[in-house]
């Protein structure tokens, strides 16, 4: 696109005026923005903040072509109103907006007023005056020299806005991953325009508080980044209903860091939910409140798998009460495990290799275990002649060892087999 | 830049062989060993992050109106080249599958990485055989030929004795060698088909319908019985279905227990690796191990090419037998080697 020459100098003169919006003290006055729209919080930062204001005789300067000449006129006129370094604020974001659509007004009627002849296209530089860049000038007049930003107002990543956001820098010292945050739809929109000293800050102190190590404050924001928008009045409201149902601090920081979203459900969810498992599972309160800490995703999600699970093992599976007790008390993860898989597992457990209820009960580890393990081992065992699971026979096999131990013990103190036999076994299933 | 990762992602270009377990489907193993490699490949130090000069405005003095400005400049990291801000290096690595293997039977799976994906390709239009090691049970009869099947049927099966079986077998052979000559495009009047016939290198040139090229009984202990398969364009489905027909013609029926590839084409069982070898650590000596393998498939199957090209310039189906039957000397060399390796491997395959 071919400029004409008073455009040009229109456009050089307006594009000096936009300014990085660098200390905003009040949010934006437009409301949600759809896209990632920058800004950011620097408190300390005010290296270029030093915006001139909007002068009233913009055109006037119309005829000023260059950067530098421009401004050394400009702060001439600036000195007879001094202005500190951090006075601008509120200025700056209407200015910014007003200089942004300014130009392109000046633009549209600078092209509407001139019309371009087709033998003047090109911009006849040398006609312009520009200043040489090995003019001398002054220190003041050096670090006014403002340069235009280079921020998208709109992208897709945060790695735009990384390095002069200063909550997107603290956020990466804790270690949260940013480039999974951004793949998650608004997150990013929402960590750009939250204030570091306002909202995270007092956020992490509540974890620290709470006795979360700083090592998992990372991850607990990268799965969790919307415990930065709950009201600290919530937070601090659910944390004392926890302990109300005694449990300690420490077993309220381990369920924060396994369950990062624990804290955004209400208290009424939650006593639901501890409701529902008191009633269900019959425990006493100390064993539910053990359950409860070592499985915290029971209180997050729907009840209704576990609903299912619990009549799967109570009608299909024949176990009994105090059985389903026992289990759920030595491995939570049943509760919220795959319906298929557990079945698929059982079933080959009592039916194939024979194991009666109390003794998988004895043994729920074997619930927990991949099917594809127990049956290669299994297999191995019976093809060894060595798959004895009754506790009464001599040599027999327990069904911990059987999944928990890694494949080298296994064969070495279990099949009494090499690892290398095991392998070709395994290429003839 | 020859990164760590660059170096690690170019010994990944090739084809392997996993053993794949039953009950699991083809897919699930392709993405395990994909997330397995990339797991590896991104483990690598990424590249050193860009630095970016600050300067910062410091007041000198306490009071504001000294209007001194000191300026410090400092060179830092750019956080935009931060792990946790541009994520792992690589999100994809070119994991293909070469013939499939339904969930319920197991054996080799022939895999692809990166530029090797191109081989398979070749593989499948090379007419490779497979032996398969198929388990049948007699006495019952399901409704997707599978002992896990709903059972339509039960019958008895004292009458059957491994001479029946055998006898069988051979006519079931029978059939398919007639739609091997017929499908191979042979002129069966002449030399040539008669000795690439008694070598057992009858092939089909296109597509055709499934076709066993061997066929025998392994093991007979009634109920359960083993038969081991040569063949060629074949399903799983149809190898069990192939049992239950087995059964009829036997006056019982048959289901089948277990279906195990044992070989596909140049790949062999004691290349495949088992599910806890499927790690950049075992594969990329696997990869290497079968280049041969993978470079005789590319050259089979060009060499192919260029001679159906040689014959659709001319007279079709003539010179399409005669082309195939040469043994020796009018064209390139390379169709003397071809035939010969093709001969040793199907010595061994048989």
């Amino acid at each position: 696109m071919f400029v004409c020459r008073r455009c040009v100098r229109v456009l050089r003169s307006a594009l000096l005026y936009v300014q990085p919006p660098v200390t905003p003290a009040s949010p934006l006055p437009a409301g949600g923005a759809v896209d990632l729209r920058y800004r950011s919080v620097t408190t300390g930062h005010s290296s270029a903040s030093l915006l001139p204001r909007m002068p009233s005789g913009r055109r006037r300067e119309r005829r000023e072509s260059c950067g530098i000449r421009y401004l050394t006129d400009h702060t001439e006129q600036k000195s007879a109103s001094p202005h500190g370094q951090t006075s601008s604020s509120v200025l700056q974001q209407s200015n910014h907006k007003t200089a942004q659509g300014e130009a392109f007004k000046l633009h549209r009627e600078a092209s509407r007023s001139v019309s371009v002849p087709a033998a003047q296209t090109l911009i006849d530089l040398d006609a312009v005056p520009c200043p040489s860049p090995f003019e001398e000038i002054s220190e003041e007049d050096a670090i006014q020299i403002t340069v235009p930003s280079d921020l998208p107002p709109v992208t897709f990543t945060l790695r735009d806005y990384v390095d002069k956001s200063e909550t997107l820098r603290r956020l990466v010292e804790l270690g949260v991953n940013l480039s999974k945050l951004e793949q998650r739809p608004n997150v990013g929109s929402m960590l750009v325009r939250l204030d570091f000293q306002a909202d995270v800050a007092p956020r992490l102190f509540f974890l620290k508080d709470l006795g979360v190590e700083d090592s998992q404050l990372g991850l607990l924001l990268t799965k969790n980044p919307f415990i930065l928008t709950e009201s600290l009045e919530n937070l601090q409201a659910r944390v004392s209903y926890l302990k109300s149902k005694k449990f300690s601090s420490e077993s309220v920081a381990a369920m924060v860091s396994k369950a990062p979203y624990l804290l955004n459900f209400s208290i009424k969810r939650l006593d639901n939910r501890l409701g529902f498992f008191q009633e269900q599972l019959g425990l006493s309160a100390q064993k539910l409140r053990d359950v409860v800490t070592r499985l915290p995703r029971s209180l997050c999600g729907s009840l209704e798998p576990i609903k299912e699970n619990l009549k799967v093992y109570e009608l299909e599976f024949g176990f009994r009460k105090n059985e389903i007790q026992h289990i759920v008390t030595k491995v939570p993860k049943v509760l919220t495990a795959n319906k298929r898989k557990m079945t698929q597992v059982f079933d080959f457990v009592h039916n194939v290799m024979g194991v009666p209820h109390s003794l998988i009960a004895n043994f729920p580890q074997v619930l927990n275990a991949k099917f594809l393990r127990i049956r290669e081992r299994h297999l191995f065992l019976e093809y060894l002649g060595r798959a004895h699971y009754d506790p009464a026979h001599p040599n027999y096999v327990s069904l911990e060892r059987l999944v928990s131990l890694p494949d080298e013990t296994f064969c070495s103190e279990v099949a009494l087999a090499s690892l290398d036999d095991f392998e070709r076994f395994q290429k003839t299933l | 830049m020859a990164t760590q990762a660059a170096r690690l992602l170019r010994k990944l270009d090739g084809l392997f062989a996993v053993y794949k377990p039953p009950g699991v489907h083809w897919k699930l193993v392709r993405d395990t060993v994909e997330s397995n490699l990339l797991r590896a490949v991104n483990s690598s130090p990424p590249a050193a992050p860009r630095f970016q000069v600050h300067f910062q405005l410091l007041s000198s003095g306490e009071s504001s109106s000294s209007r001194e400005l000191t300026v410090t400049a400092t060179r830092l990291p750019a956080l935009a080249d931060h792990p946790l801000v541009t994520g792992p290096q690589f999100h994809k690595i070119r994991v293909g599958v070469g013939h499939r293997l339904d969930a319920f039977s197991s054996g080799v799976l022939v895999l692809g990485l990166g530029n090797g994906n191109t081989a398979l390709e070749s593989l499948y239009r090379s007419h490779v055989t497979r032996a398969y090691t198929l388990e049948g049970e007699f006495g019952m009869a399901t409704d997707d030929f599978t002992h896990s099947g709903r059972v339509i049927e039960r019958t008895t099966y004292g009458h059957v004795t491994q001479d029946k079986l055998e006898r069988v077998l051979a006519m079931v052979q029978g059939a398919n060698q007639k739609a091997l000559i017929t499908y191979s495009r042979v002129n069966l009047h002449s030399q040539e088909a008669y000795d690439l016939a008694v070598k057992g290198m009858l092939r089909p040139q296109d597509k055709s319908p499934p076709i066993l090229t061997g066929l025998r009984c392994l093991c007979f202990d009634p109920p359960h019985f083993t038969l081991e398969v040569q063949c060629v364009n074949e399903t799983q489905w149809y190898l069990r279905k192939l049992l239950h027909e087995v059964g009829l013609e036997l006056r019982t029926t048959a289901v089948c227990t277990k279906v195990r590839r044992t070989r596909d084409g140049p790949f062999k069982m004691e290349d495949a690796l088992t599910h806890n070898h499927w790690t950049a650590d075992d594969i990329i000596p696997a990869v290497t191990h079968l280049r041969h393998a993978t470079r005789k498939i590319r050259k089979n199957y060009s060499y192919k090419q260029a001679v159906s090209q040689l014959d659709s310039s001319a007279k079709a189906q003539s010179r399409t037998s005669t082309a195939h039957l040469e043994n020796v000397s009018e064209e390139k060399d390379g169709s003397h080697s071809l035939y010969s390796e093709m001969s040793a491997d199907s010595k061994q395959w048989r």
